[in-house]
């Protein structure tokens, strides 16, 4: 590790360098190291790598980089081999010495490792013209295939901190503030408040200590953007919040990060040493004048504490409970101090936006929302990952051109945007420009980044139901809105599914929606109807059916479905007999159809998935 | 000075003051269940929204906690005020469906069965107001209980639901539930508080004889305004 870097030219001259060291035509295997990889065994190839590399002497021909996550999760691990672009995915630590001695060794391909375009059939090589990140705009996001984020070098390397050192020596804090409230940056973190203008009023604030957080307590089901970059380029965010904390007049930082994300835990942890030791925080930061340190809290587990008065109660050591936003944080945060908190995202976008300027900013995304966002899209989509798009991008080009449509060619029903409290968008709004302002005005909002995509399989009553129930258990308890009233609106719900609705229960819902809209404490309470409102208000034929025919059109609700046998196209092959757990099927002979008897039958569908000839009925 | 309007009539009031004590102070009422004055508001309860604007925009805020503002329109009675009220009663009475106190507000706002299936009501008498909690920190500095859980299951309780080793047995908590849901009773020389499942000793007054306080109370009253070891042998009554 370099010494103290004591000025921006330090820096520079450590950047020139590392640049120097490096070969940029020497091949580098990089293999993504983010939470899907993981899943998918990423390390085990990692090692499988770096063995066979040591066992044929050929490391000084090749370079072998763990970086963050690439986004494409659905089809790890992913391998990279730069500066050819050679995109390999679904490696096996077997593929190994295939990949060394084509690729490496005799500057071939290995083709079945290539992805494979499904709508063309044609094989890809480059990962940049793998059609899921041909749309993207990756200025956020595109850094973690390049860098390992354990290193501060490879951030440094590539260009990273050098916003820091402009903005301390170039930069008044004021400047800084005009020029992120010029970019209309706005919080990712679901609120879509202007940061420039919360910095503004922090920095104005009354008091002599101020603190900056960054809030990673990514809590929605199916989100993991934050974890994503706090995992594959923590670097960044932390030179956002130092950006930030000079802006405000900040000494003092907050990392609040899930305990559950222990990986995100680790790199960050890592970075803030990394950076201690080399001036770049601590005190007299590149030799500025400017003091700042940051600490790391881990979060608890509750979701409520992405909430920002819960994260500061938390903070604080008490219980993650929010408080009344009348007084704002700005003025009255942590320890009743001036406090600037904001999500992982928005912190990652400073650096970008001081280096090349709020002008360039401007010129993503539309006029409310500026920029890219990351979205989590996960659900019933061919290409499940990490997208990071320019504001203003449509939904049917996020799930169809980088998603790459529905799997097994269902029909597409709904996408719920903006983790549980969000809302669910039917087909009809497919076209609708993803921005903040929009996706409120159709019901739902930006939310976190998470993006659920739901098929004709999905009954959007029980969907409701679901997120309903995930907030039923998160609900703080504090106030009463939030606590009695989702439970309540969740028992009508279990109602419905269960054929025991009635059709007073919409109008119900929605009286105690508008409660819960006006009158909760905090955010939790006032966007937890979204679910329902939206779902109500996109599909009200699916609650009809289930309160006034007693019948779930997706076959989801079990006791509106019962299964049955379609004897003509039953040949008595007994698979499904030995599939029911319950004994319900009996064997009638050869050729002869079985027999269903319904008093025993649970509905958990076995023998409806076990059988291929579709002798199995399901209403 | 601030000068803002509730229901039309003009007030003056000191910056820092929340559009509660405002009202109160000069006979509008707004109902409560989780405010007291001797202790920081909360605003569990929601039963004291108010509707507020200044200019095009109104919101519906709490006024144990909303500070007044310059130029700031308020309204206690409004019909958005009053649904949403109204809705918050019915919720408290579906779990609260026996307790009297609620049945009396509900009654006050013309609810008198909650919009929910019987079979979902629930028979509980407290509100989580945290009232009890708030007032053993705040009041009489001693944090003997506090809430646990979180959502539905939310409740006041003894540390891991022990006896509350704690509690001095002063009964503030008792005294101060506005829905009666903690349990104490004074037996002989004994003092039983249910909820946090602990018994004190009363001390005995040397001139009337009647068991008058706790001895834990009295020792922790003692000790923390350093009085004189006999000072609480005598009952109030007698001195």
């Amino acid at each position: 590790m370099s010494s103290k870097l004591r000025s921006k030219q330090d820096l520079e001259a450590l950047r020139k360098e590392l640049m120097k060291r490096r070969q940029p035509d020497k091949p580098r295997i990089t293999i993504c190291g983010g939470t899907g990889c993981h899943a998918y065994g990423c390390v085990r190839v990692t090692d499988a790598f770096k063995n066979e590399v040591a066992r044929q002497g050929i490391g000084s021909k090749v370079d072998i980089k763990t970086t963050g996550c690439h986004g494409f999760c659905e089809k790890g691990p992913l391998v990279v081999i730069q500066p050819s672009d050679t995109f390999y995915q679904r490696v096996k630590p077997e593929d190994v010495p295939e990949i060394l001695d084509k690729t490496i060794i005799r500057n071939s391909i290995v083709e079945r490792l290539l992805y494979t375009d499904p709508t063309t059939g044609r094989k890809i090589t480059h990962q940049q013209e793998v059609p899921f990140y041909q749309k993207q705009k990756r200025i956020i996001f595109g850094s973690n295939g390049e860098i390992d984020p354990t290193n501060i070098e490879d951030y440094i390397a590539i260009g990273g901190y050098s916003a820091l050192a402009k903005a301390l020596s170039e930069m008044t804090p004021e400047q800084i503030i005009e020029e992120v409230k010029h970019s209309s940056l706005r919080g990712r973190g679901g609120g879509g408040f202007l940061t420039g203008t919360k910095w503004e009023s922090c920095r104005n604030a009354e008091g002599d200590i101020k603190y900056v957080i960054v809030n990673a307590d990514e809590g929605d089901p199916g989100a993991y953007a934050d974890r994503s970059l706090l995992e594959g380029n923590p670097h960044s965010v932390l030179e956002g919040l130092i950006i930030g904390a000079y802006a405000i007049g900040a000494h003092q930082g907050y990392v609040y990060v899930r305990n559950e994300y222990p990986l995100a835990l680790a790199n960050m942890t890592a970075a803030l040493s990394q950076a201690q030791e080399l001036g770049l925080l601590g005190s007299n930061i590149l030799g500025s004048g400017f003091d700042f340190n940051v600490r790391i809290t881990r979060g608890g587990g509750a979701f409520v504490c992405g909430e920002s008065t819960a994260l500061m109660a938390s903070l604080e050591g008490k219980v993650g409970e929010p408080r009344a936003k009348y007084v704002h944080t700005v003025e009255k945060g942590l320890w009743d101090r001036p406090s600037n908190l904001n999500n992982v995202e928005t912190w990652s976008n400073v650096p970008i936006i001081i280096n090349k300027g709020a002008d360039w900013y401007r010129t993503l995304g539309t006029d409310g929302s500026k920029g890219t966002k990351i979205f989590s899209l996960v659900g019933k989509i061919n290409n499940t990952g990490l997208v990071e798009v320019p504001m203003g991008i449509t939904l049917r080009e996020i799930i169809y051109d980088i998603g790459g449509g529905i799997r097994e060619g269902k029909k597409f029903k709904a996408v719920q945007t903006g983790g549980p409290s969000g809302g669910c968008l039917p087909e009809s709004l497919l076209d609708l420009p993803v921005d903040f302002d929009e996706l409120t005005k159709a019901g739902s909002m930006m939310g976190s980044g998470g993006m659920i995509v739901m098929d004709e399989t999905t009954c959007m009553v029980d969907i409701a139901k679901y997120f309903l129930t995930f907030l039923e258990e998160e609900s703080c308890g504090k106030c009463v809105p939030c606590r009695e009233g989702v439970k309540r609106m969740r028992q009508i719900l279990d109602d419905i599914t269960e054929g025991k609705g009635y059709e007073e229960d919409i109008d119900l819902l929605d009286r105690l929606s508008a409660t819960l809209i006006d009158s909760s404490l905090c955010a939790l309470g006032a966007t937890a109807p979204n679910p329902v409102l939206t779902t109500i208000r996109y599909f009200k034929d699916e609650y009809e059916a289930h309160i006034k025919e007693k019948k779930c059109p997706a076959g989801v609700c079990k006791a509106l479905i019962h299964y049955y046998i379609i004897e003509e196209k039953c040949p008595g092959c007994g698979l499904c007999v030995k599939a029911c757990p319950q004994e319900a099927i009996t064997f009638m002979g050869k050729k002869k159809p079985v027999a269903l008897d319904e008093s025993k039958c649970i509905k958990c569908g076995a023998c409806y998935d076990i059988c291929k000839l579709g002798a199995v009925g399901k209403e | 000075m601030i000068t803002f309007k509730i229901d039309g009539r003009e007030f003056k009031a000191e910056k820092g003051q929340t559009l509660l004590q405002v009202a109160r102070e000069n006979g509008i009422d707004i109902p409560t269940l989780c405010h007291h004055e001797a202790i920081e508001p909360y605003g569990a309860c929601r039963l004291c929204i108010v509707e507020i604007s200044r200019g095009g925009h109104s919101r519906i805020v709490t006024s144990c906690l909303y500070p007044v503002e310059e130029g700031l329109e308020v309204k206690t009675g409004s019909p958005r005020v009053i649904s949403n009220r109204k809705m918050i009663l019915e919720l408290l009475l579906a779990r609260c469906s026996k307790n009297k106190v609620i049945q009396e507000l509900a009654s006050q706002m013309s609810i008198e069965q909650p919009s929910f299936k019987p079979e979902y009501l629930e028979d509980n008498d407290c509100i989580v107001c945290g009232l009890c909690v708030r007032t053993c920190e705040q009041v009489v500095g001693v944090s003997a209980i506090s809430l646990v859980n979180r959502g539905i299951t939310k409740e006041p309780a003894s540390p891991f639901l022990e006896p509350a080793i704690a509690c001095i047995g002063c009964g503030s908590c008792y005294y101060i539930c506005p829905t009666g849901a903690i349990k104490m009773e004074d037996r002989g020389d004994t003092r039983i508080i249910y909820n946090w499942k602990v018994e004190f000793k009363l001390k005995k007054c040397k001139v009337c004889g009647n068991y008058w306080a706790p001895e834990k109370q009295l020792d922790y009253i003692r000790k923390k305004w350093d009085l004189p070891e006999e000072f609480f042998d005598i009952c109030p009554t007698c001195k």
